[in-house]
């Protein structure tokens, strides 16, 4: 079982999220994450989903979607065909910040920086793939770490353009 | 803009129903959807709305008229319980790819997610077993969603499509523009036809000792039936059915060696795995064709075409994939063939359709003296009709035993729910039939227990005269399932006895003629009876309890393991 993602590219229109959803869940995979956004390209929408599996399934999930009336075009890739991200937010209280000069050496290790400070709370951010917010989760985890959040991934191709512009060209 | 017409979502919407050419409604009005029936009351002439008893019936004649026309069947029904009893009919027809028009009312938009009065998620319940299902919320979306519906229900892989058209959109009046839909950037429902695949098809084909063609359901979409014939023709190869393609050649065809799968001919799942290669068209290696994938012809080289690509690869690997329609990519094949013969192949095969003949058949369908087999009625009924009538089934003994039974003369003659397997398709089916091809005889095989799950749209026959004949297997049990409990649950036979009504009661409260039969000797002259009968008429057969289809490949054995009766594996 390999960590695969699939892009898609669709028209903007209710329900989709649903009807990709649906092929997942019919077969039993689980989406281990998600996002969504408007597309470079106006009035296309960009669902990025990764999710672990074999790849002759995920070949399948990806054509799958990509039958769905209203999806342009719908890409598997594994982590080397792409360049991705993850962010992380971290609440810690403040006074660890203050007190304890560890907390200072971990964020520059880890590369983070600092979003917002109150008298409360300190609030870091973390862009790096699942491993590398992970590590720093591991890490705030033992100076009383109030809240953590991950976004899902974003990804590009290597390539030198999005591929669905190519098939827009094609197709308008 | 002066000569801007405004007209109402409703009235848009019968408008572009004419347009489309839509030859029936099939329907069931409710609160939601009031404003669409007003308006159909206003087109009563242009647009005949067939009501049916319960919509389950409107959808699955909706789908009857669709498989037999090869046009959208249209349907409407109120939202809340309209819609829910219509998804049944959804699954079944996105499982058979058919192409149908679903058209729910519902509720006003401001109250939508209030769980107002007969609400309910009808996009989010359709969403998996249709093609594509989308909210009408304002009149000026109908002409773009409704002309949408028509183009993906109806091109590419046919398959069900619905539109939630909510109250306010029906009520709201918008400018009358219309405009046909005739592509869409997301959706290529005609793939381009590669020239590559189709060489390498020729290829293997013109090397080839021992062809194979499988038919589905394709080619009837694709209306490739002469194609078909042609290429199995010129190379001389034998062809398999699916349940669905059975109509796809006739009956008769030197060629045709009768239906492929769990309960099929002998002579198709025996070259199955002995085949050097198989041309499947317009086919899916459904499991209950397969059998066990893993033994499933390991020695052919597998040519697949559809048009729908998640096909290729599903369960049955292709060494040549030809993405495109049936008939287009059997039109261009057709050149690169050789001409052929395979006498020696077919010469091999023929052995074991004998076998078939002795050991399965003519038992079957021979008179007997004790009791009445399904085989004996449905080969009699089908010579009746010259093998020319559509046979319309339902699910279970009765469905294989017409579909091994029956003869076909001409195309688009079977109607049954091969991929669902819904019970209670039968009989409203056979009405959508019947509306799609008066000129031609309808016959419907049932079971008393599929009979009695849509039996109330005997009151749609009865409404508009329809000729149908339908001739009951009537077994006191539901056969298939008690078949099963003979075979793998020691005679248990749980939950499968019948108590019944007295059908021809049922027949008489309907005003429809029908005739009991008893004993064998009552049947051909029955038989004969409803055939010259004008109109439709019940036969109610007796079947022996014990009777049960053969043959029959186990789930999980391979194609070719075959049992002729309880006991006996055929040898071959
Ligand atoms: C809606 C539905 N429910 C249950 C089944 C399971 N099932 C398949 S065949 C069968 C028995 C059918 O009995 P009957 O209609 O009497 O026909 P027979 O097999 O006796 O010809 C059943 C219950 C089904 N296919 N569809």
């Amino acid at each position: 079982m390999e960590l695969y993602t699939i892009t898609v590219f669709s028209e903007n229109q209710v329900g989709i999220l649903n009807q990709i959803a649906n092929i997942f869940t019919r077969r039993g995979l689980n989406i281990e994450s998600l996002s969504v956004s408007p597309s470079s390209i106006e009035g296309v929408h960009k669902f990025i989903i990764t999710c672990r599996s074999d790849r002759a399934m995920m070949q399948r999930v990806a054509r799958l979607i990509e039958k769905r009336v209203d999806v342009l075009k719908a890409y598997l890739y594994t982590d080397s065909e792409i360049v991705y991200q993850e962010i992380a937010l971290y609440k810690v209280p403040a006074d660890q910040l203050l007190d304890n000069s560890n907390v200072e050496r971990v964020i520059r290790e880890h590369n983070a920086r600092i979003l917002e400070i109150t008298r409360q709370y300190v609030i870091i951010e973390k862009t790096g793939h699942t491993a590398d917010t992970d590590a720093l989760f591991q890490e705030l985890k033992h100076y009383g770490l109030l809240q953590f959040v991950r976004s899902g991934r974003v990804a590009v191709t290597k390539g030198t353009e999005e591929q669905l512009t190519r098939f827009l060209l094609n197709h308008t | 803009m002066a000569n801007e017409e405004m007209i109402s979502g409703s009235e848009m919407l019968m408008r572009i129903l004419q347009r489309e050419g839509v030859e029936y409604v099939f329907g069931y009005p409710g609160g939601s959807i009031m404003p669409v029936y007003d308006a159909l009351y206003r087109h009563q002439g242009d647009i005949p709305h067939i009501l049916t008893r319960h919509e389950q019936g409107a959808i699955h004649a909706a789908e009857g008229y669709a498989r037999v026309s090869g046009k959208p069947g249209v349907v409407f029904s109120t939202s809340g319980p309209g819609a829910t009893n219509l998804v049944t009919g959804m699954a079944d027809a996105l499982a058979d790819s058919t192409p149908l028009v679903i058209i729910t009312g519902q509720v006003d938009t401001e109250h939508l997610g209030f769980d107002a009065f007969q609400e309910t998620d009808v996009v989010g319940m359709s969403l998996p077993v249709t093609k594509w299902s989308y909210q009408i919320r304002k009149a000026e979306d109908v002409a773009w969603a409704v002309a949408r519906a028509f183009y993906v229900a109806s091109t590419g892989r046919p398959g069900p499509v619905v539109l939630d058209f909510t109250h306010t959109a029906q009520c709201a009046k918008a400018v009358w523009d219309y405009h046909p839909c005739t592509r869409l950037r997301s959706y290529a429902p005609v793939p381009e036809i590669q020239s590559k695949p189709l060489a390498e098809a020729a290829v293997l084909l013109n090397s080839s000792r021992k062809p194979l063609i499988l038919a589905g359901h394709g080619v009837a979409l694709a209306k490739a039936e002469k194609q078909l014939a042609e290429v199995a023709e010129k190379i001389d190869a034998p062809v398999g059915l699916t349940l669905l393609g059975l109509s796809a050649l006739p009956s008769s065809h030197p060629l045709c060696l009768g239906m492929a799968g769990m309960h099929g001919n002998i002579p198709v799942n025996i070259a199955t795995n002995q085949a050097d290669v198989i041309l499947a068209v317009g086919m899916r290696f459904d499991n209950r064709v397969t059998g066990a994938t893993e033994h499933y012809a390991r020695q052919a080289k597998i040519i697949h075409i559809d048009i729908d690509e998640t096909e290729f690869n599903k369960s049955i690997p292709a060494d040549v994939a030809i993405h495109a329609d049936a008939r287009e990519a059997l039109d261009k094949l057709l050149p690169l063939l050789r001409r052929n013969e395979h006498a020696d192949w077919r010469a091999e095969l023929k052995p074991h359709a004998e076998a078939e003949e002795r050991l399965v058949i003519q038992p079957e369908t021979a008179e007997r003296e004790d009791c009445i087999h399904m085989g004996a009625v449905v080969s009699r009924v089908s010579a009746a009709f010259g093998d020319d009538a559509i046979v319309v089934t339902d699910v279970g003994l009765n469905q294989m035993m017409s579909a091994r039974y029956s003869r076909f003369t001409q195309p688009d003659s079977i109607v049954t729910s091969g991929g669902l397997g819904t019970m209670g398709f039968g009989l409203p089916a056979a009405i959508g039939a019947k509306l799609a091809r008066p000129d031609r005889e309808v016959v419907l095989f049932l079971g008393d227990g599929g009979f009695q799950m849509t039996m109330q749209e005997l009151g749609t026959i009865m409404e508009h005269n329809l000729d149908i004949k339908i001739v009951l297997l009537n077994n006191n049990f539901l056969g298939n399932v008690r078949q099963m409990q003979a075979m793998f649950c020691e005679r248990r036979f749980s939950a499968t006895p019948l108590a019944n009504p007295d059908f021809m009661k049922i027949a008489s409260a309907y005003g429809i003629a029908s005739e009991d039969v008893e004993r064998p000797e009552q049947l051909d002259d029955a038989i004969a009876r409803m055939a010259a009968h004008k109109g439709a008429f019940l036969l109610n057969v007796n079947i022996d309890e014990e009777n049960m289809v053969f043959p029959i490949t186990r789930g999980g054995d391979p194609v070719d393991t075959i049992y002729v009766n309880l006991t006996d594996r055929y040898q071959g």
